[in-house]
């Protein structure tokens, strides 16, 4: 796992490896100082030596500055080193997750996905620069301080053999009693978001119901149970300074006594024992910042496990593959086609599909929820592989074709489509980088949607994120137009015109098949109304066509398709009577 | 100490009433709490006092016993082993009231947030729809998350650390003093040196700062937009494009991380090197000082420099904590003054004073108010002009008179709606989208209120209904259905908070969505995470008219869903619906024709105009706009 993220450090190995060895540096000096300070006061000051004074002087003023250049050198190469990582982090992401299929999409939630790529790099970029500038400082400078103690204090450093191991049996179980609870903390968090977030998109819900009361209550508690475990947590925490400071007060009494004892006897000057006293602070400070890391790295190290996982994932199709580049024609046949999206053995959800689709035909697709017209249409455009048999496009499998070129003469108006956050222009962009304006419009009239070229802005009109200021009518009538500019052999509308009204609806069905000639049209709807005029209609049931015909014919024959033309054109049929 | 501190850091480090705010958020921190603020105060005191006692102790212990010992006036021990449990006494006192002061600061700061937090829902809640039309939902909810995370770093450790360090500073100062105010004056130099230096570095990282939370946000929103439509990138082969886009800004936020990562990392080793020349002058100084003796310096000992020089250090240490905290502080006050702007909203104004009381009803026809819950309703109308109390049984009468809507002032997307539905009917909307229909029904339980004409519920004013109350007597169906995480059980309850699970339970069957629920894996039980995930989009109509059943309304409002659901389940869902509207005043939205046919009046709106009304048969004789809807399809082949 750390072996898969720290491939990520790539240019930035230099400053990641620098960062360490000028900390040391920074460190040797932290601890060189106060021996010359302490050499100060015992050689110079007591003995009157002003010589030897300046000369020590020089020696820490060089010190200083060597510390300082070793510091801010190793300040600026830490930032380099993390920041430069995590960008690395997210990029490999990124990259990684442009090439999954819909299969490897499928296994991930998106929001979870989205803090992946958010908050865990965060806190691995965090653990990280915390590694390259004290985790090497803190170790370092602990080893220093003792050797430096040990020869100014003799044998007081026998005072740590006692000291050192209690406060790190101190450390370690409060740690281990703290952990679990900040673990739960961070769970009661996401607890917490959740009710904020579910009041934001569900607020009408709860005002409509006068439901605020409720609401808050069910906050209150999420928010009184992170109270409380924090409360516990810190209260734990709350222990580990005057723990240390006991630790390190008793230390401070010992080399008091002893220390005095050794001066009385001549092994040890003053200066020497005021030196101890600084090593001391140093050496306890750097224990508890070695458990400080300790703690940061645990919290980290999930962050890490689940950014791991997403790398690990292999793609399971390739983009940008040998294979055919050019789609002859929109014809196309589905030969004893199985499916599940669960690989082989899994649950079909697709049986057998058998089918031929002439280029240039308009298809009308009707099933209930869950017969499968959706998987069926996604085969076609290679989102998902088949898990039996073969799909033709233009006379070839699609598994032959180069994986762009297929895509780029399929298109797909998804059934949950999405625009971005940018301007009507770039949106269409999508469909063909270089169409004109001109093109944008003509698309734009084939979907039906005026209401871009008649408003001041045009195409200019601004997107907000996830095309929010248009209504659900609007955004379907952009996201065909995207579809119609890719100029496709294929063009697959998975319920794309839901939120259309009929009369529009059907409007642009009439422009599909008088500006759009060649490509072949597949239309899956709910509404008969949709697909009525379509050159054949498929029956879907339970992932089997179970019908194919013109309107007439299926009207004449298949029980299904008379009652959904029942139900839905009951009126309708009235009304035409009625003329 | 680790906190959540590693999810946030998002929001900008401008703050623009940086010491009111700082002063409003130290007033709620320790509101209520003035006695613990004191404690909590005075054991600060003590520790530092115990602190720089500490670094004072090597002076008296080399100038009261050593040098006394060395130079014999002094023959054993015994003194310095009591001096020494007399130190340990002292040293104990400041450890217990370290831990005195930080078990207490952890209530005061976990209490303080909580209350933050709560009062931030609460005003969420309370907050007017328009909030939520014209706020987008990141930013409400990074309030939520990385600016309440910043304060709580902050008042958690920062706020406790720089009291801390202030207190120290300022005891040590008057040690200093004690012990030499001639060489206080260098340390006085060195540190005015030391804050300009970190002023200047500061500045830099500061901007760099917000510069890093601009880019972070950007990276952080095209992540989210990307990873949410990767099915439409991967359609429209648009990976290399996006990839390329992301690079650019990936690349942005990484020149700024550094440069605000490594200007902030700086400040440790600046501030501490500034602290080691200072060491070097104090001891030239300290040293001309006792060796020249005499004079003004007469009675200088080696000891008391000694002990100068310790406390210089203890001086240099919290200082250069503060200024390293200086820029976490900014930040969090950024977000705090973010957090004090949202708290400080308008709520959603409510003067209505006509409230819903339970009642019976004498066969005489009087109405009298009852405690218990009796089934019946009526508006409970006070009087301003003095006269009695009087009560209107709640029937379901609707009107509309002259109303004009806009959401902004001057311009009106609602023209003249004028409308009566008397109790039991059912009334339509039928029009293109934007022609105004679920704005109607918007107006009608107060989520936004009208520019000019008049609502009446029963006779009454809405205006004079308390919010509340209205919405509780309307019934909604919305055209998104938005289900909560919990139970199905305790969303359908949602409608009825006292309901009995029989109740619940007769409502699923009322709307045909006792079938399916009894199909889940744990039947009423089934949990419902991430807004019904899993759920199809018919299930999740027949949840919410389950909902509505629950509530049992007199006045229903249904905004039916434009997303479509297969023909079997919309049959469920229209029978569910129809037997939900027996005996109630109804309000359709209708997006398919085929629901409206039997309403007792259809409206047909265009541009927030009602250009047509009347029944389904009166409508199709007139041959207008609605009968070319509804056979527009055929019409048009």
């Amino acid at each position: 796992m750390i072996r898969q993220i720290a491939k990520s450090i790539r240019e930035y190995r230099r400053p990641a490896i620098l960062t360490p060895f000028l900390m040391v540096g920074e460190v040797a000096m932290e601890v060189l100082i106060p021996m010359l300070m302490a050499l100060i006061i015992d050689e110079g000051v007591y003995k009157g030596d002003m010589d030897y004074i300046v000369k020590m002087s020089i020696l820490i003023v060089l010190s200083a500055f060597l510390s300082l250049m070793f510091g801010v050198l190793g300040a600026f190469t830490a930032a380099r080193a993390s920041s430069g990582f995590a960008k690395n982090l997210r990029h490999d992401i990124f990259y990684h997750l442009q090439d999954f299929s819909f299969r490897n999409i499928d296994s991930f939630s998106t929001s979870s996905l989205i803090t992946r790529m958010t908050t865990d790099v965060q806190n691995v970029q965090m653990a990280f620069q915390m590694m390259t500038r004290i985790c090497f400082r803190a170790p370092v400078m602990f080893v220093f301080a003792i050797v430096m103690v040990a020869n100014t204090g003799g044998s007081l450093v026998a005072i740590f053999a006692v000291a050192i191991p209690v406060i790190g049996v101190l450390v370690y179980m409060l740690m281990r009693r703290v952990h679990p609870i900040f673990n739960r903390v961070f769970h009661n968090y996401d607890n917490l978001n959740k009710v904020v977030e579910e009041n934001l998109t569900g607020i009408r819900t709860v005002k409509a119901y006068v439901r605020e009361d409720h609401q808050i209550a069910k906050f209150d508690e999420a928010s009184g149970s992170i109270r409380n475990d924090f409360v516990k947590a810190q209260r734990l925490m709350a222990l580990m300074n005057p723990m240390v400071q006991s630790v390190a007060y008793a230390c401070m009494l010992a080399i008091c006594w002893f220390g005095a004892h050794l001066v009385m006897g001549g092994e040890m000057g003053t200066g020497q024992l005021m030196s101890t006293f600084t090593y001391t602070m140093q050496i306890l400070s750097s224990l508890i910042m070695v458990a400080m890391i300790i703690t940061m790295m645990s919290i980290s190290r999930a962050s890490a496990e689940r950014i791991s996982e997403v790398l690990s994932t292999k793609a399971d199709m390739e983009l940008d593959g040998p294979g055919l580049r050019e789609v002859p024609d929109g014809a196309i046949e589905f030969d004893h086609v199985d499916f599940s999206y669960g690989g082989k053995g899994q649950t079909l959800c697709l049986k057998d599909i058998d089918l031929k689709i002439e280029a240039g035909q308009m298809i009308g697709i009707l099933g209930t929820t869950g017969s499968g017209k959706s998987s069926l249409v996604s085969l076609i455009a290679r989102l998902y592989d088949v898990t039996e048999g073969s799909v033709k496009v233009g006379g070839h499998d699609v598994r032959e074709y180069n994986l762009r070129a297929l895509r780029n003469r399929v298109a797909v108006v998804l059934q949950k489509n999405t625009l971005f956050s940018g301007t009507v222009r770039s949106n269409l962009k999508w469909g063909d980088k270089d169409a004109t304006d001109e093109e944008m419009i003509r698309a734009l009239k084939i979907a039906n949607a005026d209401f871009i070229y008649n408003s001041p802005d045009g195409l200019d009109r601004v997107v907000e994120q996830g095309g929010n200021n248009f209504s659900g009518g609007q955004k379907q009538r952009l996201c065909i137009a995207r579809a119609l500019l890719k100029d496709p052999k294929v063009i697959i509308f998975d319920d794309s015109t839901s939120a259309v009204d009929t009369a529009t609806d059907s409007q642009i069905r009439q422009a599909l098949r008088n500006d759009v000639k060649g490509a072949t049209k597949i239309i899956i709807s709910q509404r008969v109304n949709s697909v009525i005029d379509a050159d054949r209609i498929i029956i879907m049931a339970n992932g089997s066509v179970q019908d194919i015909g013109t309107h007439e014919e299926l009207l004449g024959r298949n029980e299904v398709y008379q009652s959904l033309v029942r139900v839905q054109l009951g009126g309708g049929s009235d009304a035409r009577s009625d003329e | 100490m680790p906190g959540p501190m590693n999810r946030g850091m998002r929001g900008g480090a401008t703050v623009k009433h940086g010491r009111k705010t700082f002063l409003r958020l130290f007033r709620e921190v320790f509101r209520g709490n003035g006695l613990k603020l004191a404690v909590v105060v005075m054991c600060i005191i003590i520790s530092s006092m115990v602190t720089v006692f500490v670094s004072n102790m090597i002076e008296t212990l080399i100038d009261q016993y050593i040098t006394p010992l060395l130079t014999g006036q002094m023959m054993d021990f015994s003194a310095l082993a009591m001096a020494m449990v007399r130190w340990a006494v002292v040293m104990l006192l400041g450890v217990v009231s370290v831990y005195v002061y930080a078990r207490i600061m952890v209530t005061i700061a976990q209490d303080a947030l909580m209350r933050i937090r709560n009062s931030m829902f609460e005003k969420l809640e309370h907050l007017p729809i328009s909030y939520y039309d014209q706020t987008q939902h990141g930013a409400t909810m990074s309030l939520f998350t990385n600016d309440a995370d910043t304060l709580q770093q902050m008042i958690s450790q920062s706020l406790v650390g720089v009291l801390s360090s202030l207190l120290t500073v300022v005891m040590v100062f008057v040690a200093m003093l004690r012990n030499s105010w001639k060489l206080t004056i260098v340390v006085v130099l060195a540190t005015a040196v030391m804050f300009y230096i970190t002023g200047v570095v500061a500045k830099k990282s500061g901007r760099n700062f917000v510069a890093q939370q601009t880019n972070l946000a950007r990276v952080n929103g095209f992540i989210e937009e990307m990873i949410n439509g990767s099915k439409v990138v991967k359609v429209f082969c648009h990976e290399d494009e996006s990839e390329k886009d992301f690079d650019a800004i990936n690349e942005d936020l990484c020149t700024t991380m550094t440069k605000a990562g490594g200007y902030s990392n700086v400040m440790g080793p600046i501030t501490m090197n500034i602290g080691n020349l200072q060491y070097v002058v104090l001891v030239f100084v300290g040293s001309a000082i006792c060796l020249l003796g005499g004079g003004f310096a007469a009675g200088y000992t080696v000891g008391m420099l000694a002990a100068f020089l310790q406390l210089s250090r203890s001086f240099a240490n919290p200082i250069s904590q503060i200024s390293q905290q200086a820029n976490f502080v900014l930040m969090a006050l950024a977000g705090a003054e973010r957090i004090f702007e949202f708290l400080d909203r308008e709520n959603e104004v409510d003067n209505g004073y006509v409230t819903l009381v339970n009642c019976t009803t004498a066969e005489d026809g009087t109405v009298t108010e009852s405690e218990k819950r009796t089934g019946e309703w009526a508006w409970r109308h006070p009087h301003t002009d003095g006269s009695p109390v009087t009560y209107t049984p709640v029937r379901g009468d609707i009107e509309m008179h002259e109303v004009d809507f806009g959401y902004v002032q001057d311009k009106i997307v609602l023209h003249d709606i004028t409308l009566y539905a008397k109790p039991g009917q059912k009334i339509a909307f039928v029009g293109s989208t934007g022609a105004g229909k679920t704005t109607i029904t918007n107006l009608l339980n107060r989520f936004y209120d009208i520019q000019d004409g008049k609502i009446r519920f029963d006779g009454i004013n809405i205006n004079k209904i308390r919010k509340s109350d209205l919405r509780r007597s309307l019934g909604m169906i919305l055209q998104d259905t938005h289900l909560f995480s919990g139970t199905i059980m305790e969303n359908i309850r949602f409608g009825k908070l006292d309901a009995t699970d029989e109740e619940v339970i007769a409502a699923a069957k009322l709307a045909n969505a006792h079938d399916f629920i009894m199909m889940m894996p744990d039947g009423y039980d089934t949990m419902i995470e991430n807004d019904g995930e899993g759920l199809s989009q018919g299930q999740r109509q027949l949840l919410s008219i389950a909902r509505a059943a629950v509530c049992d309304p007199p006045v229903l409002v249904m905004d039916e869903a434009t997303s479509s659901i297969d023909t079997h389940t919309e049959a469920l869902v229209q029978s569910g619906m129809d037997r939900l509207m027996e005996g109630r005043t109804v309000f359709v939205i209708a997006h398919r024709l085929s629901t409206v046919r039997n309403s007792n009046c259809i409206m047909v709106l265009d541009h927030g105009r009602i250009i047509e009304r009347g029944t389904h048969d009166e409508l199709l004789a007139h041959k207008g706009t609605y009968y070319k809807l509804y056979t527009g399809a055929f019409e048009l082949e």
